[in-house]
């Protein structure tokens, strides 16, 4: 019997087609994966299903009836449960609080019996949960199960994941993997959204590929193969995943001596005895799960947070830890930030006005006042040299997609000819044609004898780039060690905080 | 149905056109309401916004007016760039009028140099004012509004003590006011028989210097990039204290220097009515002239009318002269909801299925 | 100091704080919902002005408080109007707000200038108003006095113990979260704005027609201002707006206690007293940042329009 079946769906917003026509179909007991590489529509059509948007055209048939979701309520009512990418949970609230509140008021009422209700759910799944947290002290992971349980609270009949795995250590995805073919086994209906097709092929029964909003493909993962999959999702004219020699650095460039740096935000990681060098000629990469340092680490490198003491960071053996980012860029900093619109870029200006950005030292401004006509050929070479789709140099940031404004942002710092490169997360939310460009003009800038330093939740991107590779947990920072003597299992054991002293005696073999 | 979507791209077109909408619907409002009141609508309109321009006295009042509006909005422009939001530029007036004020009645006499020097100790206080508010803003993460508020609240009561206390002009027959100034700190006259005084081409001159400040140099653009995006400053580097001391000391000494300008022109003394709620007025302005120093000029010039409005409707058809207030709030609103339409627009949405 | 002038200053202190609790109540939940409207003093003028004209035209001093808060919800509805529905700046709007208040008020009121009008009278408590020192500031008020406690408790335990008020901080930290699981955010933020306009128009009823009975322009003198400074001096904690608005009461009548001290000063340098007392609290509170922080509604100031 079908839980859910759609048939032609489709939404357009201004601009563009988000899904067009688009028919899926889910059994009951069936874990379905929805494919697609990012902007293919999948995210709209989750949300079509759970009421947050309302479809142009298309319907919907719940469990034989055909629907019309009027909203979330309606949807959970229905037996619809949704666990958001970027989570729908309220930091300064308790976990308890959090699922009073996506719950109707009769089970809200009795706090206690709730409570009892969530421990007993988060146990019989395997997802512990202390009720009485506040969300904003719980990793991403238990953020994640929270978000789960209040799905399963409810007598879920129809699970919906986006992209569940990207926010989780390996370990923690094996954890998941269990509790949903548990569910499924109860004959709850599960929807995982991905685009990494491993995972799909190891746990779904069934898959369908979206690209540019249309249904390029339906199949039983079980006995397909990847390539084809891959295929589906991304059009047989992209190359696809490409090999990329390793390379060894020479002199280091950037070296972290004991960073450490306590934070007085109540939502930020304080960073302890962090020792990392970076050397011209390679690419070190740092993975870990969001909110377990990256940003405090990128900001102190940045200059953006100053630290105690000027050595804990030096480039090219200059202590810079107390110099802001403009010193640190006339010292050969290039820098990427994870936040492409609202802070790489302005998102109301144009591409000229943001090429002057970090490009203001580099010749464009004269006795303090601006040269507009070198801007101009300053952001044309950028658009130019990386290929960047846009009307015109002064179309505003906002108006390109986001792969054309990360290959805009990258394009300006590596036609600075920076010594050091640091970049985060370079190739997240870009759709794979761009990805491909920003990964081979990494490792050209690499070749060149730049130092690079990729900090992403990527797992795969780092293995495919990073020519030496780490990982951060609560603020503490993993050893380095080439790529090729790491094992996946190795990786996850750092990234959940388990750094055996054992390793560090490998580290000062190498360095 | 009528349907609100974001657009791709902000409307240049509605960029311009939105104070110019917000214009026509005020005046339309306007119109509406004088008719409610009893009064012909065109007529009325007529005396508010054409009887007062309509000679030559007339015009150089505007110019009079549009002195210190034009003064103030210009620094509170590089504020508001900035997305500081100085609403204190009332207080650095009065501050400004306060000390320049004082420098001209006490300091001795210098002959032609005595009006520099006076300007100057105006500007100083204005500057010293808005430094305050700087300092509350950069070392105690005080948030300026409510600051710059208080600031305002803090010099209108220190003009009162000072014009009801020390400065009170023994022979004023206990007016609260001080003397007059003395002639050689008078800004002089542009035309014999008219009020309209040299400050008017200094206020001209603030506004061009500003505007290359704003357009062409780089501590310009980075006071935009502040504004718009505070972490894409702090990301290329640029220094947010050091810009909110810049952009607050620049407006602080504009304000202070409208504010001795309208004492050492057509005041003449100091008394509790000198500020006049020209630096609130200067906000809308700012924000009708589109943070653009010519829209300013226009805006200030329309703000400046609707003071000599709001007098020559007290005097000819006796209604409040607080229409002014309620002329200006309104004007303020209309712009605020047609601005929506720069970043949004109007759509009639109906079903529609795309085809493959 | 003799127990009498101690017994006033207790009186007048907790007259002076009540329509700074009234209005940072509504601010504050407003500001719970994150929505942050600058234009309270807007709102007060024009709720002291409808009062005060309803209760002289009328005669019925109830009908002018209603008329207080009925003119307060008005211009909240404006403000959110204009701030929510059509997503303008709030700052820029809270600010035009004011500016608009005060010359409609002083516009419509400019002929109540000066008119004399008998104030609500105070509701005495017998036997416990004759309680010495604290008797007569606790069981002698009127009843609007009386009214700011009730609404103070109420708004505590909205917060404290209820699902709305666990809607309301949902949808000031996350509204996209908050619209994602289903709620209605638009509709939360209209509510909250709507009951701190209703809450300013009647602290404007209370200035006009109980505190000092009578109209003049611009006659809530920056109340305004301080009420928002005092709901960042709570750390938008409910609690802490009593203690706030009474401090600052008593900042505001220090001319008493000073003339009863037998000082001489000026009263102007003494009416700046309030106002330098606001920046020393905000001043103080810069040590506080790191805890202000986990309190102050995430998405305060920043509109929020469902993409549907």
């Amino acid at each position: 019997m079908y839980q859910i079946q759609l048939d032609s769906i489709t939404k357009a917003y201004p601009g563009c087609v988000a899904n067009n026509a688009v028919s899926l179909s889910v059994r009951e007991g069936e874990i379905h994966a929805l494919l697609g590489e990012n902007g293919a529509g999948k995210s709209t059509l989750m949300k079509i299903i759970y009421g947050v948007v309302a479809p142009d055209a298309g319907t919907m048939i719940w469990r034989g009836q055909p629907v019309t979701v009027k909203g979330p309520n309606h949807a959970r009512a229905l037996g619809i449960g949704m666990v958001f990418q970027h989570f729908s949970l309220f930091e300064t609230l308790t976990v308890l609080e959090n699922i009073a509140l996506s719950l109707p008021k009769s089970f809200s009422k009795d706090k206690d019996a709730l409570k009892q209700k969530i421990l007993d759910v988060s146990a019989k799944y395997g997802m512990l949960l202390d009720p009485d947290r506040y969300v904003h002290s719980l990793s991403i992971g238990e953020q994640q199960r929270v978000e789960i349980v209040r799905c399963l609270l409810q007598d879920v009949k129809l699970l919906i994941l986006d992209e569940p795995t990207s926010v989780l250590t390996p370990q923690e995805v094996k954890v998941l993997f269990n509790t949903l073919q548990t569910l499924a086994s109860e004959g709850c209906s599960i929807l995982f959204i991905s685009h990494k097709l491993d995972e799909v092929k190891s746990i779904c029964t069934a898959a369908t590929v979206l690209r540019g909003g249309v249904v390029t493909g339906a199949f039983d993962p079980r006995v397909t193969t990847v390539d084809e999959m891959a295929v589906a999702m991304v059009g047989a004219d992209t190359p696809l995943d490409q090999h990329y020699p390793r390379a060894t650095g020479q002199e280091v460039f950037l070296s972290l001596a004991n960073l450490s740096c306590t934070t007085y935000d109540p939502f930020g990681v304080s960073l302890s005895n962090l020792n990392c060098q970076v050397k011209a000629g390679e690419i070190v990469g740092i993975a870990g799960v969001a909110g377990n340092g990256q940003e405090e680490l990128l900001s102190l490198i940045s200059g953006e947070t100053l630290a105690d003491d000027a050595s804990m960071v030096c480039f090219d053996g200059h202590p810079v830890a107390k110099s802001g980012p403009g010193e640190r860029r006339s010292l050969g900093l290039g820098f990427v930030p994870e936040e492409r619109l609202g802070r790489g870029a302005v998102p109301d200006m144009s591409l000229a006005d943001n090429a002057l950005l970090t490009a203001s030292a580099k010749g464009l401004v004269t006795n303090g006042l601006v040269d507009n006509k070198a801007v101009k050929v300053f952001a044309k070479k950028v658009v130019d040299s990386f290929n960047v789709k846009t009307a015109s140099i002064l179309s505003q940031a906002k108006s390109l997609s986001g792969g054309n404004l990360q290959k805009f942002i990258i394009g300006r710092e590596i036609l600075q000819a920076p010594k050091l490169l640091v970049c985060s997360h370079p190739t997240w939310g870009v759709d794979i044609g761009a990805a491909i460009q920003i990964r081979h003009s990494l490792i050209a800038l690499r070749d060149q004898g730049c130092a690079v330093l990729i900090v992403s939740e990527d797992i795969d991107e780092l293995y495919a780039l990073c020519d030496r590779i780490g990982a951060i947990c609560d603020g503490k920072l993993s050893p380095i060690r080439n790529t090729d003597e790491v094992s996946l299992t190795q990786l996850g054991k750092w990234m959940a905080g388990e750094m055996t002293p054992s390793n560090e005696v490998v580290e000062t073999a190498h360095a | 149905m009528l349907k609100i979507e974001k657009r791709a791209v902000d409307s240049r077109w509605m960029q311009l056109g939105s104070p110019l909408i917000a214009t026509v619907l005020t005046l339309i409002t306007g119109a509406v309401l004088f008719a409610a009141l009893g009064h012909d609508p065109f007529n009325a309109l007529y005396t508010f916004f054409v009887l007062p321009v309509s000679d030559l006295y007339g015009v150089t009042e505007l110019g009079l007016k549009v002195t210190p509006l034009l003064l103030c909005a210009m620094g509170l422009m590089l504020c508001y760039q900035a997305k500081v939001w100085n609403i204190g530029a009332e207080g650095q007036f009065v501050i400004g009028a306060l000390g320049g004020g004082i420098a001209a009645l006490y300091l001795p006499s210098l002959g032609a140099a005595s009006l520099w020097v006076t300007l100057l100790f105006g500007i100083l206080a204005g500057m010293a004012w808005s430094a305050l508010a700087a300092l509350l803003k950069t070392r105690f993460a005080a948030n300026e509004i409510l600051t710059t508020i208080m600031l305002n609240y803090i010099a209108l009561n220190l003009m009162l003590y000072a014009v009801h206390g020390p400065l009170k002009d023994p022979s004023g027959f206990n007016f609260p006011e001080s003397a007059m100034l003395p002639a050689n700190t008078m800004l002089s006259t542009l035309i014999d028989g008219y009020r309209l005084h040299v400050g008017f081409l200094i206020a001209l001159l603030a506004m061009v210097s500003v505007w290359v400040v704003s357009a062409r140099s780089m501590i310009g653009f980075q006071i935009k990039v502040l504004g718009e995006d505070e972490r894409a400053a702090a990301f290329a580097g640029f220094s947010t204290n050091k810009l909110v001391w810049y952009v607050l000391l620049i407006s602080g000494g504009l304000a202070g220097l409208a504010g001795i300008a309208e004492v050492a022109g057509p005041v003449g003394q100091l008394n509790p009515y000198v500020a006049a709620g020209y630096g609130y007025s200067a906000i809308i302005v700012v924000f009708l002239g589109r943070m653009n120093p010519v829209g300013i000029l226009i805006a200030s010039a329309l703000l400046a009318l609707t003071y000599m409005g709001g007098e020559m409707a007290q005097m000819q058809l006796g209604l409040p002269k607080s229409l002014t207030g309620l002329f200006q709030g309104m004007l303020l609103f209309f712009l605020l909801a047609c601005d929506l339409f720069i970043s949004y627009r109007v759509t009639w949405s109906q079903m529609k299925r795309v085809e493959v | 100091m003799d127990i009498d002038l101690i017994a006033n200053i207790l009186f007048a202190t907790l007259r002076t704080g009540t329509p700074l609790i009234l209005i940072a109540l509504g601010e504050l939940v407003a500001e719970k919902a994150g929505v942050l409207n600058l234009g309270q003093e807007g709102m007060v003028l024009m709720g002291a002005v409808s009062g005060f004209i309803v209760a002289t035209v009328t005669g019925s001093l109830t009908l002018g408080v209603f008329a207080a808060i009925a003119a307060g919800l008005l211009m909240s509805l404006l403000f959110g109007v204009l701030a929510i529905s059509l997503v303008s700046n709030q700052v820029a709007t809270g600010l035009a707000l004011t500016i608009f208040g005060t010359g409609l008020s002083a516009f419509v009121g400019a002929s109540y200038v000066g008119q004399g009008i008998e104030g609500i009278t105070p509701w005495i408590v017998p036997v416990l108003s004759d309680i010495p020192l604290v008797g007569k500031a606790l069981f002698a008020q009127d009843p609007l006095v009386y009214l700011s406690w009730v609404l103070f408790i109420g708004v505590y335990l909205f917060f404290k113990k209820s699902r709305g008020g666990l809607v309301v901080r949902a949808v000031g930290e996350n509204p996209e979260a908050a619209n994602a699981v289903g709620m209605k955010v638009t509709r939360v933020r209209y509510a909250a704005v709507l009951f701190g306009g209703a809450m300013s128009g009647l602290a404007g009823g209370y200035l006009s027609l109980a505190y000092t009975p009578l109209w003049t322009e611009g006659m809530s003198a920056g109340r305004g201002w301080i009420a928002l400074a005092l709901v960042v001096f709570a750390s938008w904690k409910v609690s802490r707006v009593m203690l706030g608005a009474y401090l600052f009461g008593a900042a505001s009548i220090m001319h008493l206690v000073l003339q009863g001290l037998g000082f001489e000063v000026s009263p102007n340098l003494l009416a700046m007293l309030p106002y330098v007392a606001t920046i020393l609290v905000l001043m103080i509170l810069a040590n506080d940042a790191a805890k202000a922080k986990l309190n102050t509604p995430l998405s305060l100031g920043q509109p929020y329009r469902p993409q549907v």
